[in-house]
């Protein structure tokens, strides 16, 4: 209980000194290309933002934004061939986009865990339970058999598996969704990263069951001083659960700020959008129920504002390329962002 | 693993209908065989009433079903009669023959297995470079290739060109073992070549998916180094395509041995009950087919334990 409250603490310290302590990650300028065939698309272009230590952040977007591509860009999962990486990823000291595959092996697992969205087909479907995360274990330190599966038990019981004894020796077939989700979430977390990448962790899962494991993850976050990027669709799930958020938009991040200020008055329009399609606001007179037109692909990127052909607050200005820029504790990548007031999602 | 004894008994019920139905069939087909052995059987010169004599002596005058019920009543009580022929005992022609055609089959099974795997495994995880278009490629043209022909050819090159290896006949394995190898390895290689070709397609088609899965990428997301991600959940996860195909090989090496022991002279299973065949030796025809199901049905259940075994998936099906 002791070592439990020592962390709490220590994670309550980080998070307190947000701005003055430095960064956990720290990503400038990652763009990724792919070739496709004869020519090079860019479906990542210049994404910059900090996390800190212990921090929860989410990153929101529709379908294509560029989500997933960010996380995989992180712990180098990009295809080897076809695929150019370029920017800078300081990661404890480190630039993550200079180590080789070796060092970035040592790196992921280790310091670096990660949660995919399908827990059904995720896991190794012919090893047990127990082979998945003790095999983890021991890539990273040099500890028993026995020692390992010690380990792989207490990550079980910790993330709420009942009689995880019983657990380590089943195949994930014989799991349920929610119990899949459990065993990664154990498996990313048994070598104590200092950041954990969930990548939609409850999309695939029941609603009764996504909000316990989303608990689970914040719960586990906070208790161990674990950073967590949780990439979802639900702005729901980052208003009750993140700190901080990162809005991405067509590759590029547009928004980057303070959860509870975004949410009073977002500083982006496609922020505003988004807010706007929540289902729970109660008066339906908002202007934006949703976002008319869709993400532009890698193919057709507008010139300029890359949602301008969507937006309803265009301009002339609008035509021109966007930079991030900061306003307060926020980054938003909107020319008209002092000029215009956007509507929050009200209580 | 408690469905692993309900999986083997299930399987030797199977075994019983599979046994009566494939000897009943060929036992059938055998009366299509031009020639009456009653007649082979009364030697040259017999006269009618003679003939008339044997046919009563061997059963052959009763009708076919009553012939069959004969035989299989002999055959459950372990005896498998004599060859109308030789009258040597069934068995014993068959333990003569049969080690010749499985050496030739483990030993293709094995040159297979061992150029095959790799080939595929090569091939999968450099999809779409030299290799895999080459791997592919010559693949398809050994599926192709009859087997007999290949026979010819390795004869021509390398036994009667280079004299590396015997042209024809076989060695026992007891007492002469290199013999016995040496003059195996050229029907082996025969036989191998198609089945190389199957497995390496096969291989590199099950490995591609496999890489390419969501729980491939975890691994990677894990920092387990390629090596151990290949050999240990790659090939476990297509473990269970390549016995099922290991299994239905064996099958096909034993109708393929029927050609091979006749281009390269080998006293074998398959060139014993193509010569009875042809002389309507029906008990050591039955006798040879009822041991070669025996053992392709043993082999297939040995497959699906070893699956059962490797990947849960395959026991609960
Ligand atoms: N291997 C690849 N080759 C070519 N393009 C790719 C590749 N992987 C991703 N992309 C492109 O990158 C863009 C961003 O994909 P990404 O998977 O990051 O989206 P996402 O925001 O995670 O979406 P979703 O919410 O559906 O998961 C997409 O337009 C996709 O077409
Ligand atoms: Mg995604």
């Amino acid at each position: 209980m002791g070592v439990v409250l020592d962390r709490a603490e220590v994670s309550g310290a980080g998070a307190a000194a947000t701005s003055s302590a430095a960064p956990l990650l720290s990503v400038r300028d990652l763009s990724v290309s792919f070739n496709d065939g004869d020519r090079w698309i860019q479906p990542l272009q210049n994404v910059s933002f900090d996390i800190n230590p212990g921090e929860v952040v989410g990153i929101v977007g529709e379908s294509g934004c560029g989500k997933s591509l960010t996380a995989l860009s992180i712990l180098g999962l990009l295809p080897l061939r076809g695929c150019k990486r370029t920017g800078q990823m300081m990661f404890e000291g480190q630039d993550l986009a200079a180590l080789d595959e070796s060092g970035m092996r040592k790196v992921r697992g280790r310091r670096i865990g990660m949660i995919f969205q399908e827990p059904m087909s995720a896991l190794d479907p012919v090893f047990t339970v127990g082979d998945q995360i003790t095999e983890t274990v021991r890539a990273h330190f040099p500890v028993s058999r026995q020692e390992a599966r010690e380990r792989a038990v207490e990550a079980l019981a910790a993330v709420g598996i009942p009689s995880p004894r019983n657990c380590v020796s089943m195949y994930p077939m014989s799991l349920s969704g929610g119990m899949r989700q459990r065993v990664m979430i154990a498996m990313a977390l048994v070598c104590e990263p200092r950041l954990l990448i969930a990548d939609e962790p409850t999309t695939a899962l029941d609603v009764t069951i996504q909000a316990q494991i989303m608990d689970l993850l914040i719960e586990l976050g906070t208790r161990t001083g674990t950073a967590i990027l949780f990439i979802t669709h639900n702005l729901g799930l980052v208003a009750e659960s993140c700190a901080r958020m990162l809005t991405m938009y067509a590759g590029q991040v547009v928004e980057d700020g303070p959860v509870a200020d975004i949410l009073l008055q977002p500083g982006h329009p496609y922020t505003a959008g988004l807010l706007g399609s929540l289902p729970q606001v109660r008066h339906r007179k908002s202007k934006l129920p949703s976002i008319a037109g869709r993400v532009p692909s890698a193919y057709e990127m507008p010139p300029g504002c890359r949602f301008a052909p969507r937006c309803s607050y265009v301009q002339p200005p609008c035509e021109t390329l966007q930079a991030l820029l900061a306003r307060g504790a926020r980054h938003v990548r909107c020319c008209r962002q002092d000029e215009l007031t956007l509507p929050g999602a009200e209580a | 693993m408690s469905r692993l004894p309900a999986l083997i008994g299930r399987r030797l019920w199977q075994l019983l209908p599979i046994i009566i139905f494939a000897t009943f069939v060929v036992f059938s087909l055998l009366q299509l065989v031009p020639g009456d052995p009653a007649v082979t059987l009364a030697g040259d010169y017999a006269s009618k009433e003679r003939i008339e004599e044997i046919r009563k002596l061997y059963g052959l005058d009763q009708p076919l079903i009553v012939q069959y019920g004969v035989w299989l009543l002999h055959a459950v009580k372990g005896d498998l009669g004599k060859s109308l022929l030789s009258s040597a005992p069934v068995i014993e022609l068959i333990a003569q023959r049969l080690p010749n055609t499985i050496l030739i089959a483990t030993y293709s099974l094995i040159i297979a297995t061992l150029i095959g795997v790799p080939l595929g495994v090569l091939a999968a995880t450099r999809v779409g470079s030299r290799i895999d278009t080459l791997v592919t490629s010559v693949a398809s043209l050994g599926v192709a290739l009859p087997s007999f022909w290949l026979a010819i050819i390795l004869v021509a090159n390398l036994s009667l060109g280079l004299h590396l290896f015997p042209a024809t006949g076989a060695k026992p394995l007891l007492v002469d073992p290199k013999g016995a190898l040496l003059s195996a390895t050229l029907p082996a290689v025969a036989l191998a070549v198609g089945v190389i070709a199957e497995l390496a397609r096969q291989v590199r088609s099950a490995l591609i998916e496999v890489l390419s899965s969501q729980h491939y990428r975890t691994l990677r997301a894990k920092g387990l180094s390629p090596m151990s991600m290949l050999w240990k959940h790659g090939l476990r996860n297509v473990s269970v395509t390549l016995l099922t195909l290991l299994g239905l090989q064996v099958n096909r090496l034993f109708s393929g041995a029927v050609v091979i022991e006749a281009v390269f002279a080998i006293p074998g299973a398959g060139s014993l009950v193509a010569y009875s065949a042809i002389n309507k030796d029906f008990p050591v025809v039955q006798g040879v087919v009822l041991v070669l199901v025996v053992i392709v049905i043993a082999v297939n259940l040995a497959v699906d334990i070893f699956n059962a075994l490797l990947d849960p998936r395959a026991a609960s099906s």
